[in-house]
């Protein structure tokens, strides 16, 4: 049995490691990249908790192979912050008390991050039908809808 | 999980070879929105895993010459949906691929993959079938052509066979006056497998029905073609009795089972209202609304 | 004297733990190694009920790479004949639950653990196990476990007389019930049934776990309660208290589900055994299959009103699963249910019932939302039966000041009245309605828990602040606490930094449960931060050397309390800090308490539904949850609690339950389809705040989290049945059983 050998970019960073064909990314990112923030809640794409991007694209890493990694671009929940500034979202989430355990929220401002960046002017309902695969089992999502929406309009606001 | 291999071939012929030579053990990886949920619960211990993402064939999406579309079997949905005009002559196959899982599962799950898992309740299955997809598999003895409704054998297996790949699927030209619809019955807003889901495609010319076709899924041991569904559409001008007829077409056509997600009971009465609401979207839309 | 001037109670500040959190930061159970790290897995029974001939675990403890294997033999034994009690659990059950001895009582009940080297071996191993089943008869629903030839899961329990899996019961009784209902003009009496549901906490069940050959032994795990894991784990492996450091990782969510243990008396076995730290986390499946859900229930309420809206007699008897083991929250639903009116003539009795399935743990005010979602359901028939409005209805029954609950206490000042008169003049409760669409109300109380909590207060060298509590902070507890340290010393909140102890840094301090821990914390915090200030006009007046009494703590500083004191600047938390040296050393204070007068919370719900009928699916467009908060510290997590609650409430009502295969298994152990409400099955739910202030604690705080689950599923069906004109008996009101209830009369007269 021999171990994959994995050239990929973590987080803006270029990066190599070794897994087996069967790893998935997020048990990579956890137990061999010491990158934490993305959590397992069920290991099959139901809840959301492991959101990252492949490509700028969202996706749950628990989803999918650390193989699959190969000359791609990851961004996890470690990248967000930039150069020790929040990101807004990260900065809305804590005024807005849009977190309460917190287990949910790397993979709930991965997925919200994602979708700003596709459409900085979503409706409650695409930000409700955007988020719908995380799972949040403290907020009501309320908060969590709320912040989004209003990240977005002070990007909107600032960009102007 | 500990004799397993992962490949990712840059050709289909290399990827025929790979698959081929493994033999039952190896399995598909498109998005692998299943394949990978099946591994950890240990319902799937495969060999080896044959990547095909790398392959251009299975990941493009093609306007054919006189109109159509050709989708690779490893095109995920939200790639779809950002194909500029796809959504305009496929607004059913869309929403239904776009239906498989969340935005997460969006960005790898495809269409190709949600076929062959075999599921009955693919959401992507019954639109297919009414949109008259075809799909095009390549093995060890060259390439062939199949229906989409003949791709499912029974739940979890289908007609490919050993060492065929499915590669693409092909959907025709649509005539003036012609859209589709998707509709599925979930008891939450997103994330559910579906209880009931239905397609329709049609053609209206004057306000009557030229064309159609319908598929169900989640309502029998693959999903369906219902052309008493279709007939009772064609020829009328989708009044309540035709969309009576179709819905009943419907009902009668349900084999379902009792389970966790539904009743034969309720399976059976939501086909024939879910006909009725799809019928109705896909003829608003057919008619430019 | 030290002079408040709210600048932080009541405030929305960023919560101590927050950047944490949103950066990837926080170290959650799962988030931690140790070097040499193996890996433990449990094995567990296939069968619903089975007995344990024989467990030969030679081939596993073979198989390279494996470290370690413990079953039963190596769990400490609580005999049948004498309880043992740790809080609400009693350890004769709680060591039949992490490992199974004679018997297997459910699917997922775990008869071995292994630790190896990866976790593909540790899970080969467990396949390696050979276990000798006698496969027994299993009953799962309560009418099976309770007919007088159901499978009996302890024979030595016996009631009335016979083996039974009545395994206990609970009366509550006021007045006369038999005299009482002769006073009625109307009675209604209906018949409930509630499915169990699980807690659904995102993180499953983990622990990370080092023994040294001393036996001083390390645990890091999520848990409501660090205490609460040495305690338990003390008991089942035999180490002593002192010796068992029990950190508390960041807990992803527990509502009760994470008041025990499940996997920490394992993994320290395996740790002992052998000799190396183990980390065990479950999977999803594991924690469907295996770890606590509340109770399935079978109810049946009967109240009577006379024609003027009194209520004069109410009587409710409440059947809880337990699961495998005994201890179903017969006393939530059976105490809290009748507890929101002042009735003359109750009984309220409950029954703890096992069956074959997993053993019920705490979840949101355990029993109150099943007791209350049938009483406030026959509310809701009475009031229309009396053609009275809902809300009314209520308030003419109201309990308040001096109203003798049945369970027991005398009301002092509550603010129950307040939520059905907010409620009423709320623009929710009066605005207009669609067709199909439906407004139901329910209220709730919940008991609410006092208890122990210890907490130090330290001043640090360059004058800020350290808290440490012995609370889990499971929704943002930290934020209300530095709101109230930073209040009482006048400083910045930013510069108050609180933190979760661990079992040997902190004083005990019982689980977060029981919506105890912002009010039990805010009391030892307050308490301890005034022997701080205390300390801080000490050393002031020693240095102006005048008296203490004649300092008064200001805005951060020690100023002299009036002109007569003298004339002297003012000394800041700094300067205090920095002369702290010559001045009698280090300032902190700690306070250990057994906190009393936490009194029960009210709450009252307004619901909007909307129900499609050709397909059977209710889904709730409008929400407003009132309730009385006492005093909310910091209002975004009060709110917070609110709207969580109202969410899994909603859930409840709708779509979530365990499904059962024939052979006893659960068939939907995962999210997929177990159906928790995702973001868009939700609309924006809106909170009102009454803040009736408690007046036995220092900042009037009053327990919110439980209460807002309490009303949920009466509100929701109230809803329904105001929409389709139907009413509906047993939840969840799923798709499937919504459209059968919904004959085609139904439908046409609902259209």
């Amino acid at each position: 049995m021999a171990k994959l050998h994995v050239t990929t970019t973590v987080n803006g960073e270029p990066l190599e490691f070794l897994c087996e064909p069967y790893e998935t990314m997020l048990d990579a990112l956890r137990n061999q990249l010491a990158l934490t923030g993305s959590k397992e809640g069920c290991a099959s794409g139901d809840c959301g908790a492991c959101s990252i991007t492949l490509d700028d694209r969202l996706v749950c890493s628990c989803l999918m192979l650390a193989a699959e990694a190969e000359g791609h671009e990851i961004r996890t929940i470690e990248g967000m912050a930039r150069g020790g500034r929040l990101h807004p979202l990260q900065e809305k989430f804590l005024e807005q008390a849009a977190l309460q355990c917190g287990i949910c929220t790397s993979g709930m401002l991965v997925a919200s991050e994602a979708l700003l960046r596709k459409n900085p002017n979503p409706s409650e309902e695409e930000v409700r039908f955007w988020l719908a695969g995380n799972l949040c089992r403290c907020t009501g999502y309320d908060k969590i809808v709320r912040a989004v929406l209003e990240t977005a309009e002070e990007i909107r606001e600032a960009a102007q | 999980m500990t004799d397993i291999r992962y490949v990712a071939p840059q050709t289909l012929d290399e990827a025929v070879g790979a698959y081929a030579a493994a033999g039952s053990a190896a399995r598909i990886l498109a998005g692998g929105t299943d394949l990978l949920v099946q591994m950890r619960s240990g319902a799937v211990k495969p060999g080896l895993i044959v990547d095909i993402k790398k392959i251009r064939e299975l990941t493009a999406v093609e306007e054919l010459s006189g109109g159509g579309f050709r989708i690779g079997a490893a095109v995920p949905g939200a790639v779809l949906a950002e194909h500029p005009r796809f959504r305009q002559t496929w607004p059913g196959v869309l929403e239904a691929v776009n239906l498989i899982g969340s935005t997460q599962v969006q960005g790898r799950a495809s269409a190709g993959g949600n076929l062959c898992n075999a599921s009955p309740a693919g959401d992507s299955v019954p639109a297919m079938i009414a949109a008259g997809a075809v799909v095009t598999v390549q093995g060890p003895e060259g390439r062939r052509e199949l229906k989409v409704e003949d791709v499912p054998a029974a739940p979890g297996r289908t007609n490919l066979k050993p060492g065929e790949i499915l590669v693409s699927f092909t959907l025709p030209p649509r005539p003036p006056g012609s859209a589709d619809a998707y509709l599925r019955m979930i008891p939450r807003t997103e994330m559910d497998i579906a209880v009931v889901g239905c397609g329709v495609s049609l053609t209206l010319k004057d306000g009557v029905c030229a064309h159609a076709r319908v598929g169900l899924g989640a309502v029998a041991p693959t999903a369906l073609l219902v052309e008493p569904a279709a007939q009772a559409l064609i020829g009328s001008r989708l009044d309540d009795a035709a969309l009576n007829a179709a819905a009943n077409a419907c009902r009668a056509a349900c084999r379902p089972i009792d389970d966790k997600r539904g009743t034969i009971a309720y399976r059976t009465q939501i086909a024939g209202v879910l006909l009725k609401r799809t019928a109705n979207i896909a003829a608003e839309r057919a008619q430019g609304k | 004297m030290n002079v408040v001037n709210n600048k932080w109670i009541g405030q929305r500040t960023i919560r101590p733990d927050g950047v944490d959190k949103v950066t990837g930061r926080a170290a959650f159970a799962a988030d931690t190694a140790m070097p040499g790290m193996i890996w433990g897995k449990v094995l567990r029974s296939p069968h619903p009920h089975a007995r344990i001939r024989s467990i030969d675990t030679s081939k596993a403890e073979a198989l390279p790479g494996v470290k370690a294997v413990v079953t039963s033999r190596d769990v400490v034994d609580f005999p049948l004949d004498k309880s043992v009690m740790l809080g609400i659990q009693d350890m004769r059950w709680m060591c039949r639950n992490v490992m199974a001895r004679d018997k297997a009582l459910f699917p997922g009940h775990p008869v071995a653990a292994v630790a190896a080297t990866t976790e593909a071996i540790a899970a080969k191993a467990c396949e390696l196990i050979e276990v000798d089943y006698e496969v027994l008869p299993f009953s799962i629903e309560i009418e099976d476990a309770i007919e007088p030839d159901a499978p009996i899961l302890h024979e030595f329990n016996t009631f009335q007389g016979k083996p039974s899996n009545i395994v206990g019961t609970l009366e509550h009784k006021k007045g006369d019930i038999e005299d009482g209902f002769k006073q009625a003009d109307v009675i209604i009496e209906r018949s409930f049934t509630t499915r169990p549901v699980h807690q659904g906490y995102i993180e499953p069940h983990a622990c990370l776990i080092s023994v040294a050959a001393d036996g001083k032994t390390t645990i890091w795990s999520s848990s409501q309660g660090q205490f609460m894991v040495r305690a338990m784990t003390a008991y089942l492996t035999g180490i002593p208290q002192s010796d068992i450091r029990a950190i508390p990782a960041e807990i992803g969510g527990g509502f009760g589900g994470k008041t025990i243990v499940y996997l920490e008396p394992l993994a320290t076995l395996l740790a002992k055994k052998s000799g190396r730290p183990v980390k065990m986390v479950m999977t999803r499946e594991e924690v469907m299959r295996a770890t606590g859900p509340t109770s399935g229930s079978k109810s049946t309420v009967k109240i009577g009103a006379k024609k003027d809206g009194t209520i004069v007699a109410a009587q409710g008897t409440f059947y809880l699963q337990a699961g495998a083991l005994p201890g179903s929250p017969i006393r939530g639903a059976a105490g809290c249910s009748f507890a929101p009116y002042d009735i003359a003539n109750v009984l309220s009795v409950g029954y703890d019932v096992c069956s074959n399935r997993s053993k019920v743990a705490a979840y949101r005010a355990p029993g109150a939302p099943i007791g209350a979602y049938a009483v406030e359901c026959v509310l809701d028939e009475l009031a229309e039966a009396l053609k009275m409005d809902p809300l009314e209805f209520r308030l003419k029954n109201a309990a308040k000041q001096g109203t003798k609950a049945a369970h027991g206490p005398v009301f002092p000042r509550i603010g129950y009245i307040e939520t059905l008169e907010a409620a009423k003049n709320s623009a929710h409760y009066s605005a207009p309605l669609r067709r199909l669409q439906g407004r139901g109300v329910a209220s709730g109380f919940w008991f609410n828990a006092g208890g122990e909590s210890s907490a130090q207060v330290n001043i640090t060298e360059d004058g800020n602040v350290v808290v440490t509590t012995g609370h889990p902070d499971i929704g943002g507890s930290r934020a209300g606490i530095a709101n109230i340290c930073a209040e009482l010393l006048g400083i910045d909140y930013r510069r108050v930094s609180v933190i979760i102890g661990d079992t040997q840094t902190v004083g005990f301090s019982n689980l977060t449960g029981g919506s105890r821990v912002l009010f039990a914390s805010a009391m030892v915090v307050t308490q301890a931060t005034e022997k701080v200030i205390n300390t801080l006009r000490e050393r002031a007046a020693k240095i102006w050397e005048i008296d203490p009494e004649a300092v008064k703590w200001e805005n951060g500083a020690a100023h002299p309390a009036s002109p007569n004191a003298g004339q002297f600047e003012p000394l800041t938390l700094e300067d205090l800090a920095d002369k702290a040296p010559m001045q009698g050393g280090p300032i902190g204070a700690g306070v250990q308490l057994n906190t009393q007068g936490a009194e029960g919370g009210f709450g009252t719900h307004i619901c909007d539904v909307e129900v499609d009928i050709e397909l059977g699916i209710a889904r709730v467009i409008r929400y407003t949850a009132v309730q009385d908060v006492g005093r909310a510290v910091h209002p975004g997590y009060v709110e917070g609690q609110l709207q969580g609650g109202v969410a899994q409430g909603i859930g409840w009502a709708l779509n979530e339950e365990y499904i059962y295969r024939s052979d006893g298994k659960v068939d939907n152990p995962g999210f997929l389809d177990y159906r928790m409400p995702v973001c868009s099955d939700l609309p924006m739910i809106d909170t009102i705040l009454v803040e009736v202030p408690n007046p036995k604690h220092p900042q009037g705080v009053k327990g919110v989290g439980e209460v807002p689950l309490v009303p949920v599923m009466a509100a929701v069906a109230n809803a329904i049945y105001r929409a389709v004109g139907k009413r509906f008996y047993a939840l969840p009101m799923s798709p499937p059983k919504v459209l059968a209830g919904l004959e085609p009369p139904v439908q046409q007269a609902a259209e």
